[in-house]
């Protein structure tokens, strides 16, 4: 009987040798004489696992990790095509805690099934969503994602059915779908993870969104450094196409839907939905002024739905299952899960589906494990490169989009990063507008000149130079910034600095 | 326009237009669609909003009252209210960089930028406040915390944004001091690139708001510039990070004129410094006439800055127009009036009125000797419209005949032939901004981005907005495919094949029931059409048919005639690869029957459009520069029209037309005609057949040039006449879209008179009375006479900036479309268009065909342009040939050849090209050494002799042995010159 070993093609799980694992299970089991059939599924999302080997037994799937390629022998010893115990076996899968007590509804099937199978996929509940859309009318589709109360997962939180709802108002002979997959903020993953472990959900949320706004075209733009989501997405594509999914009839309905990837060529800014738009068509990747917004004046001028990959591939949840099951979910106005991504100086990093509402200590200590360093932890950054600094104290925030902007923090798309106590905030604090004066597209002058400057001055306050003076220009400069760019990434810039400032005053003292 | 209006719910366009003054409120504003009574000096910071609902909101406790759409910046600037600004400007669309025109808006966060930001019903906006000065302050401390603290010498010192910024905002220090990473210290600093001949760019001084390189996208449509690198390494880069003069630039200085700083700025205006005044005057190059204002310091023009205000151009102009006007204090210029007995001899330089008895004397005498009828003159297309109407009178009165004929006959008399017949005036039927209500456009044998760019910069921009585009050409002009545009169709038909393309449109269009059969029956003449459908729907004319004849597939020409037959908005732009064929007036009548046929006449967005070659061509021909018109159009034959003239010139002018310019010349190689007054046109370098006209001016006894220059016909001349450049004297042009506009003098004439007053001169000394103080008393005769330019005055020009006529009581203020409700003929008539072909035949000996056209940079016979900078783009004419062809001949890119053709030889420099097809070889004639007129020939259009300039039947052969004419031309040019210094 052939035995079913599942070793992960995600990039985190490549990068630290899943491939050589995978080719040295399937050389042992070829010498060996045993049958074996290795499926390249996505990761689980248990970073400190990977390569997280799991083989398909009577009893459900059992896990063992991290696996070396030189383990394999010692697997194969152990009998592990039937579970057998060895020190790395963990169990059944499903079993292991921070697996157990996730709530996996946008990443369900990611790391289970072999991404790019058709049937897998459509075993695994695909298609359903877009089976409902497709014999639901327009607005009964945007009337499912406004009931859902989902929310833009690309950082900006905006209610996806609002904006849905305005291009589906806005009569156009051309309307787009834009899949924002420039997944730049640091300390995020989940775009990728999803792409790479379940490309089929995404492309099936962009179908719908077409359905839901009248749009027949959609674009992925996609950044280049995910070269192994360029080709999962492309031969996703080029499958669904083949049967029936893509095309000029959806699933042998009337409605055409035609979607391609587009690569990014390095730009952070290319991430900001307009800059993105710009780059899409082929300019420089450079911030429109708001408004029109693209709901009204998107790509190439006309009414388009920017959103992000997890927001897009939400979707066939809730044309499946209903808006109410997803509302379900979360607390306050912050309903369904999140997909939180840990990273950092942890001890557990990885990627957490939960309800809104878990904290952040509940985060970090029982799914993180604490800092991987074992000193104490100092400080999370939430929400990339321009999120906050948090403080230990504010540990007790509850992932809540309103929790967190009620103390000057934000959830963005959902990375966290956390750091020890030896981390310098002086140094964070310039890093944020170093990262502003690399990635600032530079139409504005606060970001292109102040991400500059911003940086000069704290390296005067490093120095000694008039400290106190330069601290009162370094806030000015932040408030300059805040309130004066154009775009989110030189309004956000000050937020690490501002909090680096107002938590660990004592590290500009310096 | 600023109005207050009372109105208490004006939600409505239509309640505006009944706004009147005495129901004003305080602090109530509108802005009314209109280009009249606005101060364009006022930048309002964005463009106009072309929506028609209103919205009303409070901007500092004063009520505006706006067009949906209208930023609250304009809105603002509108109600008086000035709000800080240096990306925006109203040329361009808003840009939002600059983050000083931040406001606040009641009920929303943060601060918006006012330039992108559109009022919205009820909104209540503070443009000032401590917090916005404050946010100000510190975005202007950024900027100048990257800029050099050289104001006091920085040529733009008095005119620069940046500075009036600083001061506006009250920035009183830049604490982050100067020391930091910047672009303008001595490590730093890019070098200046003074690559272009005319303007500086330097990069120390950018503050990177890309006026510039949105300039060049939106107005001018070139892509040319562009930001490179992002962030603070983000800067102004031409193409790829080249100079500018090796970059795609054309040069046409629009980024100049929104540069808000030094960066970029003209060579003229860093040597000089600031201007003391400003004259508002019309180009004197293509038919666009792009208004100017010139900024002059005591007999010194600074720069020339197009005018915001001029409704030809709204603020853009190109290469020429803009920087190439050096020509006129060029050392070459004529100062001083010489006469000779003969051409082999000295030049004698002479007193005006020494110059003016002489001319005078030798007319008398060889009309004594050879009759009235030997004598004749031209007028000049390049001149204004006062000084051919007094060279027109004075052949006419002083004269005693007709001969008189104008630079016109070369290029567009088949259109005032065509268009008069078919539609009833002589002159297109739209104004330039017609253009942007286009849905399809067509573009036949006209190359505007090289030859009128102005008109090709909104074009280009309507073509961006979404209208498609149909070239009829034999050549791969620009607009076939170029930066965002694409020609839908390219029509790519053997030269001398118009009608025949022409008539396979109609064809389709007849015979796919696409005619707007509505139109025709309430604006056409029924019998003339009925012909015409019968003729046109003969098999002869199918696009199979017509297929063979031009070479172009017949289901492309079907499927163009459906575009531009099923447009909303359908129009027709040509030049004069339309007019200058054997059959030129037939193509433009088939041009008018295809309009006609299709209804798109007589509204905004269509139209039949001849695009002028001179800035006056239109104008000297209203003035009654033919041989058989009188002013106006009106027929020498026309007894009441001649009776007017005669009882207002005391004169008794003659019922029998003259001879054309072709007719004289051959009478003169004849020997029956003896004297000429050419007014500023060089017949023997822009007139076909070079060695013909030769020899006939070489056969003059009297020939009167009057040039700005020692031309080709010069050398064949008696008596000079220094002429005075367009900035020397008052006068008015007539641009391709009726417009009439002010010229006005900016310096005293060099040699003393304006060319006015040499004609005035002449023909005193001919007897003639003529009494004119100011030219502005010729255009009061002109109206006086001329019924189309009866509203026409100079004050009224002042007053409204340009006319287009008809200008009458019934349209005081001008017409910018014409034939609007009925014909100027009544009904539209209908012609029947056989295709004859030309008898320029390809043969064995001669199998390829010659076309000629023009490039951006030079100007038709070179005289200006060639005197001026613009040669480091253009310095010589090249003849274009497709590598089959050129294979065939053993012809290798820059190789010299020789172009042999029935008329004569002459020798150019080859240039491989895929813009021809085989069989056809093209080359542009701005050099006179070219000789390009040394192998066109005498063949003409039946209907007006206007020379088929655009078919001659060639060899090429490849050679650097200099040809024979050639060899005379240098010959001829050192003798001249040696007389002319003795």
């Amino acid at each position: 009987m052939t035995v079913k070993v599942y070793v992960p093609c995600d990039t985190t799980a490549v990068s630290i040798g899943a491939d050589r694992v995978a080719a040295q299970i399937s050389a042992a089991a070829g010498s060996a004489g045993l049958d074996v059939m290795i499926v390249r599924n996505g990761s689980r999302g248990m970073f400190w696992l990977e390569p997280l080997v799991e083989v398909e037994t009577s009893t459900g799937r059992i896990a063992y990790g991290p696996v070396k390629p030189s383990d394999v022998a010692s697997l194969f010893a152990s009998d592990f095509l039937r579970g057998g115990p060895h020190a790395l076996r963990l169990g059944a899968t499903d079993e292991i805690p921070y697996l157990k007590n996730q709530e996996r509804l946008t990443f369900q099937r990611v790391g289970v099934i072999d991404p790019l199978s058709m049937e897998e996929y459509a075993a695994q509940g695909g298609w359903s969503g877009l089976q409902q859309a497709i014999v639901s009318a327009p607005a009964q589709i945007v009337a499912v994602v406004k009931e859902s109360g989902l929310r833009g997962r690309g950082g900006a939180a905006f209610p996806t059915g609002i904006k849905w709802q305005t291009v589906l108002d806005t009569p156009a002979d051309q309307k787009y779908i834009v899949c924002n997959a420039d997944e730049g903020d640091s300390g995020t993953f989940a775009d990728r993870m999803l792409m790479e472990g379940d490309p089929y959900c995404l492309i099936e949320g962009m179908i719908i969104a077409g359905l839901a706004v009248g749009a027949t075209v959609g674009y992925i733009y996609l950044r280049s450094e995910y070269p192994r989501c360029w080709t999962t997405l492309n031969e996703a594509i080029r499958r669904c196409e083949a049967a029936g999914w893509l095309g000029k009839n959806v699933a042998g309905s009337n409605h055409a839907f035609h979607l391609e990837v587009r690569l990014g060529a390095g730009s952070y800014i290319c991430g900001e939905e307009t800059a993105l738009l710009e780059s899409l068509e082929g300019k420089r990747g450079e911030v429109r002024a708001k408004p029109p917004l693209p709901a009204h004046v998107g790509l190439f001028g006309k009414p388009t739905i920017v959103n992000n990959v997890i927001t897009l591939a939400t979707v066939p949840l809730l044309l499946a299952r209903g808006g109410k099951f997803y509302a379900d979910f979360g607390q306050g106005r912050s309903r369904g899960t999140l997909t939180l991504q840990l990273s950092g100086n942890i001890q557990r990093p990885g990627l957490i589906e939960k309800a809104f509402g878990l904290t952040l200590h509940e985060l970090l200590y029982e799914y993180g494990g604490g800092s991987a360093s074992g000193r104490p932890l100092r400080a999370v950054q939430a929400g990339g490169p321009l999120g906050a600094y948090i403080p230990t104290r504010d540990f007790d925030l509850p992932l809540d989009y309103e929790a967190f902007a009620q103390r000057g923090a934000m959830i963005g798309h959902g990375g966290i990063v956390a750091f020890d106590d030896t981390v310098d905030m002086r140094r964070m604090a310039r890093f944020a507008l170093e990262f502003c004066a690399e990635e600032s597209c530079g139409k504005c002058t606060p970001c292109r000149i102040g991400s500059v400057r911003g940086v000069e001055v704290i390296d005067r306050i490093a120095q000694g130079e008039d400290r106190d003076k330069n601290l009162v220009l370094l806030e000015s400069l932040c408030d300059t910034m805040q309130h004066g760019s154009l775009c989110a990434m030189g309004g956000m810039t000050p937020f690490p600095v501002q909090s680096a400032l107002q938590h660990f005053p004592e590290d500009f003292e310096r | 326009m600023i109005v207050k209006n009372t109105s208490s719910s004006g939600d409505q366009a239509s309640r505006v237009s009944s706004v009147s003054a005495d129901n004003l409120s305080r602090g109530v504003f509108v802005e009314l669609q209109t280009r009249l009574g606005r101060d364009p000096g006022v930048d309002l910071g964005t463009p106009p909003s072309s929506q028609t609902r209103l919205v009303r909101a409070l901007i500092d406790g004063a009520e505006v009252l706006v067009p949906a759409g209208t930023s609250v910046m304009r809105a603002a600037a509108l109600a008086g209210i000035k709000i800080p600004k240096l990306c925006a400007t109203d040329q361009l669309a808003s840009f939002g960089s600059c983050r000083l025109c931040l406001v606040q808006i009641e009920g929303r966060r943060g601060f918006p930028a006012s330039c992108t930001t559109p009022v919205e019903d009820g909104m209540q906006i503070s443009t000032q406040s401590v917090r916005l000065a404050e946010l100000r302050r510190n975005v202007m401390e950024l900027y100048i915390s990257d800029h050099p603290l050289d104001c006091l010498t920085c040529t733009a010192n008095g005119n620069c944004e940046l500075q009036d910024m600083a001061g506006v905002v009250g920035l009183r220090e830049v604490r982050y001091g100067f020391a930091g990473e910047n672009h303008f210290d001595k490590q730093s600093a890019e070098p200046k690139d003074e690559s272009n001949p005319y303007f500086t760019f330097e990069p120390s001084k950018c503050i990177v708001c890309s006026r510039c390189v949105r300039a060049c996208e939106e107005v001018q449509g070139t892509f040319a510039l562009t930001i490179s690198g992002r962030g603070f390494d983000s800067k102004v880069s031409a193409s790829a990070g080249e100079s500018f003069l090796d970059s795609e630039c054309v040069s046409c200085g629009a980024c100049v004129n929104v540069c808000p700083t030094a960066t970029l700025s003209e060579k003229s205006l860093i040597q000089l410094g600031q201007a003391e005044r400003t004259v508002t005057t019309t180009c004197a190059y293509c038919g666009v006439g792009c208004s100017f204002n010139a900024e002059v310091k005591g007999q010194q023009v600074v720069r020339m800055v197009p005018n915001k205000a001029g409704g030809a151009n709204e603020g853009h102009a190109c290469v020429k127009g803009r920087f190439a006007w050096g020509y006129a204090s060029h050392p070459d210029r004529l100062k001083e009036p010489m006469i000779r007995a003969s051409i082999d001899q000295p030049w004698r330089v002479v007193s005006w009125d020494e110059a003016f008895a002489y001319a005078a004397s030798e007319i008398r005498r060889i009309q004594a000797k050879y009759g009235r009828k030997s004598v004749g003159g031209i007028t000049s297309s390049r001149c204004t419209n006062e000084e051919t109407w007094l060279v027109q009178k004075l052949i006419r009165t002083g004269f005693g005949n007709n001969n008189v004929d104008t630079c016109a006959r070369v290029c567009h008399s088949p259109t005032g032939y065509g268009l008069k017949q078919t539609l009833g005036e002589s002159a297109g039927t739209q104004d330039f901004l017609s253009v942007a209500d286009s849905d399809v456009v067509v573009v036949m044998g006209a190359n505007p981005t090289e030859g009128h760019p102005v008109f090709a910069s909104r074009l280009k921009r309507r073509l961006r907005e979404g209208a498609q585009l149909i070239v009829i050409d034999p050549r791969q002009i620009d607009l076939v495919r170029s930066p965002h545009i694409e020609a839908k169709y390219h029509l790519q038909l053997r030269p001398g094949t118009n009608v025949a393309m022409i008539n396979g449109l109609a064809h389709v269009i007849a015979s796919e029931g696409l005619i707007d059969e509505a139109f025709v029956e309430a604006r056409c003449e029924k019998p003339a059409f009925d012909t015409w459908r019968e003729f046109i729907l003969r098999p002869g004319n199918s696009p199979e048919a017509v297929a063979e004849i031009t070479g172009v597939p017949a289901e492309m020409i079907r499927a163009a005639a459906r575009l531009y037959a099923t447009a909303r908005n359908g129009a027709i732009y040509y030049g004069l690869g339309v007019t200058e064929h054997s059959q030129g007036s037939t193509t433009v009548m088939g041009i008018a029957n295809l309009a006609m046929a299709t209804g798109n006449i007589g509204r905004r967005g269509v139209g039949v459009n001849p695009l002028r070659g001179q800035n006056n061509v239109q104008g000297s021909c209203d003035m009654g520069s033919y041989p058989h018109e009188l002013p106006g159009y009106r027929s020498v034959k026309d007894e009441a029209t001649r009776k007017l003239f005669n009882a207002y010139w005391n004169t008794e002018i003659d019922p029998e037309p003259g001879l054309r310019i072709p007719g004289m010349l051959n009478e003169a190689v004849a020997g029956s005609f003896k004297a000429m007054y050419i007014q500023g046109e060089d017949v023997a370098q822009s007139d076909p057949n070079t060695q013909h006209v030769q020899a006939a001016l070489g056969n003059l006894e009297c020939l009167i040039v009057q040039d700005i220059f020692f031309n080709e016909t010069a050398k064949y001349a008696h008596v000079l006449l220094p002429g005075s450049s367009f900035l020397e004297k008052d006068g008015t042009f007539t641009n391709a879209e009726r417009r009439i506009s002010r010229v006005r003098k900016i310096v005293e004439p060099l040699a003393g008179l304006a060319d006015w007053e040499v004609t005035v001169g002449f023909a005193r000394a001919l007897g003639v009375s003529m009494h004119y103080n100011h030219p502005s008393e010729i255009m009061d005769e002109v109206a006086a006479l001329t019924p189309t330019f009866a509203g026409v005055s100079y004050e009224k020009l002042d007053r409204l900036g340009s006319i287009q006529w008809p200008c009458n009581d019934d349209r005081p203020n001008g017409s910018p479309i014409m034939h609007v409700e009925e014909f100027t003929r009544g009904l539209g008539k209908f012609i029947v268009t056989e295709y004859v072909p030309t008898k320029e035949k390809v043969t064995r000996k001669f199998p390829l065909i010659l076309t000629t056209g023009r490039i951006l940079t030079q100007y038709n016979v070179g005289a200006q342009t060639r005197r001026t900078d613009n040669v480091v783009w253009h310095h010589e004419d090249r003849l274009e040939i497709h590598a089959e062809d050129a294979a065939e001949r053993g012809i290798a890119d820059g190789d010299w050849v020789h172009i042999i053709s029935r008329a004569g030889e002459t020798k150019l420099r080859a240039k491989i090209s895929e813009r021809v097809q085989p069989g056809v070889v093209y080359t542009t004639f701005h050099f006179p050494e070219s000789g390009a007129n040394v192998v066109t020939t005498e063949l003409s259009d039946w209907a007006t002799n206007c020379p088929e300039y655009k078919v001659t039947a060639v060899e090429i052969r490849r050679s650097a042995e200099p040809t024979t004419w050639q060899v005379d031309f240098q010959a001829t040019e050192q003798q001249q010159a040696e007389l002319k210094s003795r």
